[in-house]
């Protein structure tokens, strides 16, 4: 398979999602994929907007089946989610748990008017009904098949096709 | 070597005492207590973690302080609470441990903290449970009091990043004090180079230099230039017969006073596992003062009991 340039992918959704800021926007990235694109994101805007991070860790619904993942992330939410327009950035949409996870995180920190959830690539296998509205790509792919974003030193995105044994829901 | 602590893969069953806890899993509780740390601070101060869970407080010995930050973190994570002072109620009638553990139990308890005056009580009660359930040692006797050395390291951490370099005194009543030893198997776990113990003779446990520490009798020698001065209360409650002249004169000689934290250096924090004894191991100045860190200790506590409750209660991948 071919598979396209996170980079360009990148500078998309960078484009979208200048479109939908709001005087209200504030970004929040969702660790680490999500984060790294979110910094990206912020640097290629000319406005500065109120962001943060989280780690829906604590709110995945896997715990009793997996517990506490190793490198749970701290979250930082240092503005107001009161009536914020919050754009949630992810790498990659899949079953859409962890979505679900960051929501209900968001909504422990306030009420947000709104919120818009943008991601890198859609690869299919929703089991929830949530759908990113703004996507770089829509690339089906199996569930033993997983997409990988890593990023350089420099912050350049690199994305790998890999093939597990375990259908991992990341 | 079996460590009942740990399941087969080498994962955190229990929480019974520091001794024989692998740094990996050290490092573990204090980062994902670090991410506990902002959860006060939000509009809701819960995450759903362990909800429809019951964390049961065991205390077969009185300790508000204690009960409290462990009820605080568990509701913080969602769970039901239910304390048990057993001092004041079966115990009383003769009933034995093992027999209020069972009764617990059959009403279905997910986990158990668990505080008694006789050391390896916990260690008892965690042999017996059944697999799904675990135990947090919240204090035995003069073994141990994993949580509290476990939360005065993380304030170390949060304060001074680079253990590798420290220099840390621990002063006082050293024999009576469960959470010396605690302290001292993490620090030494986590590669502190230099620990002191500070106390009179009469206040320190036979072979103490065998934890790996250096002893110093005199406070001035002991204090010079280190980063971290952590106290400890004087346990007048624990004491028999006459190991203290009076508590006077132990101020005169071992409480930390404006003057003698000056020998330490200028950046140095301050601890103390509370309640403190002013003016017996304490001076307020200090207590009050700008390098004392012991309300954050207290702060810190809620994580770190969050984040070993976080764990234990977690399924296992």
């Amino acid at each position: 398979m071919q598979l396209p340039d996170p980079e360009t992918l990148l500078s998309e959704i960078t484009t979208k999602i200048k479109n939908n800021i709001t005087a209200n926007t504030a970004i929040v990235g969702i660790h680490s994929g999500g984060v790294w694109i979110m910094e990206r994101v912020l640097a290629n805007i000319d406005q500065t907007l109120p962001y943060g991070t989280l780690d829906a860790a604590l709110y995945r619904d896997d715990y009793a089946q997996r517990g506490l993942k190793r490198s749970t992330q701290p979250a930082n939410i240092p503005f107001d989610v009161q009536n914020k327009d919050i754009i949630l950035i992810d790498d990659i949409f899949y079953t859409g748990r962890t979505t679900r996870a960051a929501i209900n995180e968001l909504f422990d920190y306030g009420r947000p008017a709104s919120i818009t959830l943008a991601v890198l690539i859609n690869r299919g296998g929703a089991e929830l009904p949530i759908a990113p509205q703004i996507v770089g790509a829509t690339i089906l792919i199996t569930p033993t098949q997983n997409f990988k974003l890593s990023q350089s030193e420099q912050g350049t995105l690199a994305l790998a096709l890999e093939n597990s044994q375990d259908a991992n829901h990341v | 070597m079996y460590n009942p602590q740990l399941t087969n893969d080498g994962k955190l069953k229990h929480l019974l005492s520091i001794e024989g806890l692998p740094k990996h899993i050290l490092t573990h509780i204090m980062d994902t207590a670090e991410t506990f740390v902002g959860v006060a601070e939000r509009d809701v101060k819960k995450v759903p973690l362990l909800r429809g869970k019951t964390v049961c407080n065991i205390f077969f010995e009185n300790s508000t302080r204690t009960r409290t930050t462990f009820e605080i973190a568990a509701k913080r994570l969602s769970a039901d609470v239910i304390n048990l002072n057993v001092s004041t109620s079966s115990q009383s009638k003769g009933e034995a441990i093992i027999d209020t553990v069972n009764n617990l139990i059959a009403m279905h308890a997910d986990m158990f903290v668990v505080r008694h005056s006789q050391s390896g009580a916990a260690h008892l009660i965690a042999q017996h449970v059944p697999n799904n359930i675990s135990v947090i040692n919240a204090g035995d006797g003069r073994h141990s009091h994993p949580t509290q050395g476990l939360l005065d390291v993380f304030t170390i951490r949060r304060h001074k990043p680079e253990m590798h370099n420290l220099r840390i005194a621990i002063v006082g009543d050293i024999l009576h004090s469960r959470v010396a030893r605690s302290e001292i198997h993490a620090l030494t776990t986590l590669g502190v180079p230099e620990i002191r113990v500070i106390a009179p003779k009469t206040l320190l446990p036979k072979e103490v230099e065998k934890l790996g520490v250096h002893v110093y009798h005199d406070m001035n020698a002991g204090l010079k230039d280190v980063d971290v001065v952590m106290m400890l209360r004087l346990q007048n409650e624990r004491m028999s017969g006459a190991m203290l002249p009076s508590t006077q004169e132990f101020f005169k000689t071992y409480g930390l006073t404006p003057e003698k934290l000056a020998l330490a250096r200028a950046d140095a924090i301050v601890m103390h596992p509370g309640p403190m004894n002013r003016g017996v191991e304490i001076d307020s100045r200090v207590a009050d003062g700008t390098q004392a860190v012991i309300l954050p200790q207290v702060t810190y506590g809620i994580a770190i009991r969050m984040a070993t409750m976080a764990i234990l209660g977690g399924g296992v991948a």
